[in-house]
């Protein structure tokens, strides 16, 4: 399955001037409002230290964690399914949604179950799965699919859902007040938590020593699908596991002030495998390979596992804040999905991913776990060159090689510069350049190379 | 070994006495931009230092190493190496293939410095005697801000410039789109983060839009151009030879 070639889906998102307002503002207040919260704490740096640190403990001794999480599920009274793929992922809850009869299951929003295709394969054993996060919900009623990690819907404003609501859940809604928009949400969901008979989540961590599984949301709908219906699904990567309990301590910090600028997250749910006469009475965890372990080989691009899908790395993206994140072709869009997508589905199927930055480096300094995207990207952008580049561009970065390899033909091209240039140069600039370069000259002015080098300057001097 | 004066530098037991330093004015700037190479030449030889150019320099590899060209960039980058071994200091008025050099061997850092940076920090002035009566926006380039790490070193030598006028820039710290052959592979998008540069600095009222990276002003300097601005780039190394009204 190859993705689209990201300038081409890039060209197309950009030409949408609402989606490109709506980014803006939407970004610009996550951004401060996290620039806000971070600042105010004297150890972040610390902490980004130590939550890189767990994590690169977690992928060093997975196996280990892996199975001490098992046990210590099955020990609380939970069963856990191993998935080496999307396929076996999905089996596990189409399964269980039919061994309970249900025709529909409640879901608390989940990037993991994006990433397999959940939906798809429920509603091919005529299974209804339905998003209640706020935003997810919109998607859905809308046929669209997620652009941010944290805000879904964050390419939609208010008036937009207000009319779509009109549509479908809420007929006759005349206000676009977030109040009115949530009422109506919230009318319509509510029945259906109390109805249904199996939920289903992602996870953000998962508790190696304990089994604990846990969920972190802002609006309450995720623990609504956690507590209310007697059967519960989650499907768990496995880059997700953290070793002990007291390491939620660092995440719990990291991850709230990173994505949505808060100090703490509203709401934390934790469950360890079933309580009697407490929530569901059966639950399944579902841990998901699905090309992780692929990635755990790279020791380069391995650290892109430690992402806890902040997404801190999109809104101080120069990229993604302009594209938004349907141009990434994936459910992980931005910087980090730049650098996740082409592991996950390998390189040949995404070459130019990660060649969609310009290495400004700003998702490494906001990145709660220090992923270095951009030595990432680099390492990836090599491996993208070794699975087959455009014939030009080889033979262009072939030649720029032989002129950089001595100084005599770095002057002998200045020269050539000059001469060949000199038909195209008005008033001291160069306005429009045959291809390549016409992609440069489209929308900018080109420095012609100068009258004198330097090195020509220097030796006359 | 040339430069061994170098030896007593940061350590006030010594005088400051003249340095020797080699110039690695960078491909681009060797064929583009030759202006701010004669500048750093100019502030240094003013400043009583002595600049040499090894002759046999070309490109420190990391127009290769950005696209992906990981072997050829690092042939660049030995290359480099072997033409600058003898020299204990070298500047370059660019802190992007500064950066470049030092994350690819590390053995540089203490050798290898961006201007402002052997300014501010290794010669320890931040007056150069410039004189530059106009009003000055500083974009702080992404490179020289996360990978060369300057700080506020360019700030420092602005503040100092007679009769400069340091104006307010608007989201400063994003970048101008430039991102090397990103530029060309993704055009649209690399445009889209020019557009908002350029409006910030045309909304800042700067005569002059100043930087370290001559790459990043060609773009930059490329989108004022194409939009008839008022305002235009010069290289930091520019203001800072300036020493009249320009």
């Amino acid at each position: 399955m190859k993705l689209e070639a990201f300038p081409d889906a890039a060209r197309r998102e950009l030409a949408d001037a609402q989606l490109r307002a709506n980014l803006r503002n939407a970004t610009d207040t996550i951004r401060a409002k996290r620039a806000r919260v971070v600042d105010e704490l004297t150890d972040w740096q610390e902490l980004r230290e130590a939550g890189r640190g767990i994590k690169a403990d977690v992928l060093a001794n997975l196996g280990r964690y892996l199975t001490s999480f098992e046990t210590a599920v099955t020990a609380a009274g939970g069963t856990v399914h191993w998935a080496r793929d999307a396929a076996e992922a999905n089996a596990v809850v189409v399964e269980v949604a039919r061994a309970h009869g249900a025709t529909e299951v409640v879901k608390v929003k989940s990037l993991t179950t994006d990433e397999i295709g959940l939906n798809d394969a429920l509603a091919g054993a005529g299974i209804h799965a339905l998003e209640t996060d706020f935003a997810e919900l919109i998607l859905q009623l809308d046929g669209d699919w997620p652009s941010h990690i944290l805000v879904p819907a964050i390419h939609r404003n208010r008036r937009e859902i207000r009319d779509l609501f009109a549509r479908t859940i809420a007929p006759g809604i005349e206000s676009d007040d977030p109040e009115a928009l949530a009422e109506a949400s919230r009318a319509y969901l509510r029945e259906r938590f109390l109805n249904a008979r199996v939920g289903v989540s992602g996870a953000n961590f998962g508790i190696a020593e304990t089994g604990t599984v846990c969920v972190v949301e802002s609006e309450g709908n995720g623990r609504m699908c956690t507590t209310l219906p007697p059967v519960l699904v989650t499907i768990l990567g496995i880059e997700k596991l953290v070793p002990r309990f007291e390491d939620l301590e660092v995440f719990l910090q990291l991850l709230p002030r990173s994505s949505t600028g808060e100090r703490m997250n509203p709401y934390t749910s934790l469950w360890t495998g079933v309580t009697a006469g407490d929530g569901p009475q059966e639950l399944h965890v579902v841990l998901l390979d699905n090309g992780r372990t692929k990635v755990l080989r790279d020791d380069v691009g391995r650290q892109a596992l430690h992402c806890i899908r902040c997404s801190a790395c999109l809104n101080v993206c120069p990229v993604y804040t302009r594209t938004g994140g349907h141009a990434y072709g994936s459910v992980y869009p931005g910087p980090i999905g730049a650098i996740l997508t082409p592991q996950l589905v390998g390189i040949e199927n995404a070459k130019s991913l990660p060649f969609a930055s310009s290495l400004c480096g700003a998702c490494y300094e906001v990145c709660p776990v220090k992923i270095d995207i951009p030595t990432v990207l680099l390492h990836l952008r090599a491996a993208a060159v070794r699975a087959g580049a455009p014939r030009g561009e080889r033979l262009l970065m072939r030649i720029a090689g032989f002129t950089f390899g001595s100084a005599g033909r770095l002057r002998a091209v200045q020269r050539a510069a000059r001469l060949v240039q000199r038909p195209f140069v008005r008033n001291g600039t160069l306005r429009a350049l045959p291809p390549p370069l016409r992609r440069w000259t489209a929308t900018r002015d080109l420095k012609p190379a100068a009258p004198q080098s330097f090195r020509d300057w220097w030796q006359s001097r | 070994m040339r430069g061994r004066l170098w030896n007593g530098w940061g350590d006030e037991r010594f005088p400051r006495t003249s340095v020797q330093i080699a110039l690695f004015v960078t491909c681009l700037g060797d064929t583009l931009s030759p202006e701010a190479g004669r500048a750093t030449v100019a502030i240094l030889e003013r400043l009583g230092h002595e600049v040499f150019f090894p002759p046999d320099q070309t490109c420190c590899g990391q127009l290769h190493a950005n696209s992906g060209y990981a072997d050829q960039a690092q042939a660049l980058v030995e290359r480099w190496t072997r033409v600058f071994a003898d020299y204990e200091a070298t500047v370059s008025p660019s802190s992007s293939c500064v950066g470049h050099l030092r994350a690819h061997d590390p053995s540089l850092a203490g050798r290898l410095f961006e201007l402002s940076e052997l300014l501010v920090h290794r010669l320890g002035v931040e007056d150069v005697g410039a004189s530059f009566p106009h009003r000055v926006a500083y974009h702080p380039t992404c490179h020289s801000l996360r990978v060369t790490n300057v700080g506020d070193a360019p700030l420092r030598l602005l503040r100092k410039v007679r009769g400069l006028e340091l104006v307010e820039l608007a989201r400063a710290d994003e970048c101008c789109g430039f991102g090397g052959t990103f530029a060309v592979k993704n055009a649209e998008t690399s445009s889209a983060i020019l557009v908002d540069k350029c409006d910030a600095i045309d909304e800042s009222g700067a005569e002059i839009c100043t930087a370290l990276d001559g790459s990043c002003l060609l773009q930059i300097g490329g989108g004022l151009a194409r939009r008839r601005s008022a305002t235009r780039t010069m290289h930091l190394a520019e203001i800072l030879a300036s020493t009249g009204p320009a």
